[in-house]
């Protein structure tokens, strides 16, 4: 241990010391002026930012090859600090609004990005354990923020006990791994997984269990009872932070380990992939054509959103497609990030103390009053659907088309069946908004209506000019995986 | 070693499987973070059974960021049974019900 592993990791130390010492500063901010510990940990992202981009091409590695920092790692880093800009931007005006401005709220998603980023370095199952717990930890918190509101609680406790349930698979599973090969660290076990020198039954076991953990922590049907709950409990800020943040976090693992440690397996976890895939399609985008309530709606739609990124995995064990999925993969969580802030942020103008203006009818008459948040959102909406020359048009597209090149044409074809279910009740929304008269109150902040207005030009931008994200998606993976 | 590692193994797994029961079966949530104790105890359990016979320090190691980790995660829990104990005067997970799903 040296000073360039530390090197390896700045823009993890420098965050975390970021959030300790906002912790201590914050508390001689007083109430009411929170808004300088909110400008304090935008700063301390930005700095980040720079830190991980500063690596440029080159793939460090670090504390003994337990630290990779590669192209997939700084694409990601990238994404989870733009997603806690967004959890900030979101935040501020909010929790002023519902009367729960304190100063904690920024430390937390400050440690919680660490953990996502840490999960992006990890090349060893001890550091995805931990890099797991460290975006875990705070997210129960943050999602209980509300203190003294009783649905806030509840989802608090339900996303700490699941939490804790699927960490009790993942390391079940990691201890099976370890015992099966008698190595923690990815190249160990490939290694092993290589020369036939394990103990199979255990080794599968570990990996099932793994991906049922992670399947949790990603709302894969049938793990995601928990999610419509502590999404609709949990502040919308933070709920927007979780569905993108955690979720990705969660596949950037299942992908690491996955394609570094357990690509002999293909053989037997494809068709269970495959399944999952296609069940959580279903699932998420039937279950949410009888919601009412926007939250929930969304909730299930990230379900279903979950779906499609796990079609990513299914022809992992094809090394002449797998690089292409995952380049699609990529894509699509930068496309789903996008949109779904967006989408979070007209939410969060229309949401009302105790949660009232969550209603489907609350939006009636937002296009006549208020054109621009009915535009964007409608944007939003669009690109969820997958209507061509949207953003999400285009990562469903590279996803269908990796999974036929991979010979998965059925999955693609219930990808494609499920997107126009999924029409209905997205569109549904856009009719609301434009064809029902009403008189919805809106709160016009300055930061979620900028953070809605960016989300809609970047989309739009984007669903123009596709290849710019995903040119940037396959650079990220040459410089290997 | 005296003891075949299966034993151990065998240990393991059936309080594993205690620990999901419990989980699902249990309405306390105070019973219900035992139960998620014993699934990560079963586990350190094998981490220190294939240290000793692997002979690696890895999984020892691995043990003891388990520990520390499960104290923080007990630190936020009880943290959060009490603030709802305060609004809610009860903890039974069955009347955890106003959020509906």
């Amino acid at each position: 241990m040296n000073l360039s592993d530390y090197y390896a990791i700045t823009p993890l130390v420098f965050l975390v010391c970021w959030a300790i010492f906002l912790l201590l500063v914050d508390l001689w901010i007083p109430a009411g002026r929170k808004g300088i510990t909110a400008l304090l940990s935008a700063a301390g992202l930005l700095i980040a930012l720079v830190l991980v981009l500063r690596s440029g091409e080159q793939v460090l590695t670090a504390f003994e090859g337990s630290v990779v920092v590669d192209g997939f790692s700084v694409f990601l880093s990238v994404l989870f600090l733009v997603s806690a800009l967004a959890g900030i931007a979101l935040a501020h005006d909010y929790l002023q609004r519902l009367g729960l401005e304190r100063g904690e709220y920024y430390p937390l998603l400050l440690i919680s990005t660490s953990g996502m980023m840490l999960m992006t370095y990890a090349y060893d199952l001890i550091e995805v354990f931990l890099a797991l717990e460290l975006l875990s930890i705070p997210l129960y918190i943050l999602a209980g923020f509300s203190r003294l509101n009783l649905e806030s609680e509840e989802a608090s406790l339900k996303y700490f006990l699941l939490g804790a349930f699927s960490s009790g698979f993942v390391l079940y599973g990691v201890g099976l791994v370890f015992a099966a090969t008698g190595y923690t660290d990815f190249p160990g076990i490939a290694k092993a997984a290589q020369n036939g020198s394990l103990n199979p039954t255990l080794f599968l076991i570990g990996a099932g269990l793994v991906l049922t953990g992670f399947g949790f922590k990603s709302a894969l049907v049938p793990f995601h009872m928990w999610s419509p709950d502590v999404y609709q409990g949990a502040p919308s800020p933070v709920t927007a932070f979780m569905s993108v943040g955690a979720k990705a976090a969660g596949f950037a693992a299942l992908l690491r380990v996955f394609v570094v440690v357990f690509p002999g397996m293909s053989v037997n976890l494809t068709p269970l992939l495959w399944a999952l895939a296609a069940l959580t399609m279903f699932v998420g985008n039937i279950v949410a054509l009888v919601q009412s309530n926007i939250k929930r709606l969304l909730a299930y739609s990230s379900i279903a959103h979950s779906g499609y990124l796990l079609m990513a995995f299914v022809p992992y064990g094809n090394a002449s497609v797998r690089s292409d999925a995952i380049a699609g993969m990529l894509f699509y969580l930068a496309a789903y990030c996008l949109t779904t802030f967006g989408a979070w942020a007209v939410v969060i103008a229309l949401e009302k103390a105790e949660g009232k203006g969550l209603e489907l009818e609350d939006y009636a008459g937002l296009g006549h009053r208020y054109p621009f948040l009915a535009a964007t959102m409608t944007i939003f909406l669009l690109s969820f659907t997958g209507v061509p020359l949207t953003l999400g048009f285009w990562g469903k597209f590279y996803l269908f088309s990796t999974a036929v090149e991979g010979g998965f044409w059925q999955l693609a074809l219930i990808g494609l069946l499920t997107s126009l279910i999924s029409a209905y009740y997205y569109l549904r929304v856009v009719v609301i908004m434009y064809m029902r008269p009403g008189t919805p109150q809106v709160q016009r902040n300055f930061w979620p209506l900028l953070t809605s207005g960016v989300g809609a030009l970047a989309v739009v931008i984007l669903g123009i000019a596709p290849g710019v994200l995903l040119n940037l998606a396959v650079s990220a993976l040459l410089k290997g995986l | 070693m005296g003891i075949p590692v299966s034993y151990y193994l065998v240990l393991s797994a059936i309080m594993f499987v205690i620990g999901i029961l419990g989980v699902l079966l249990r309405r306390n949530a105070l019973v219900t973070f035992m139960s998620l104790e014993m699934m990560f105890n079963a586990a350190n359990l094998i981490f220190v059974t294939f240290a000793a016979y692997y002979r690696v320090l890895t999984g020892q190691i691995f043990v003891f960021f388990v520990m520390t980790v499960a104290a923080a995660e007990v630190a936020v829990g009880l943290a959060l049974m009490v603030a709802i104990f305060r609004t809610k005067h009860s903890i039974d997970l069955d009347q955890m019900s106003s959020l509906k799903g």
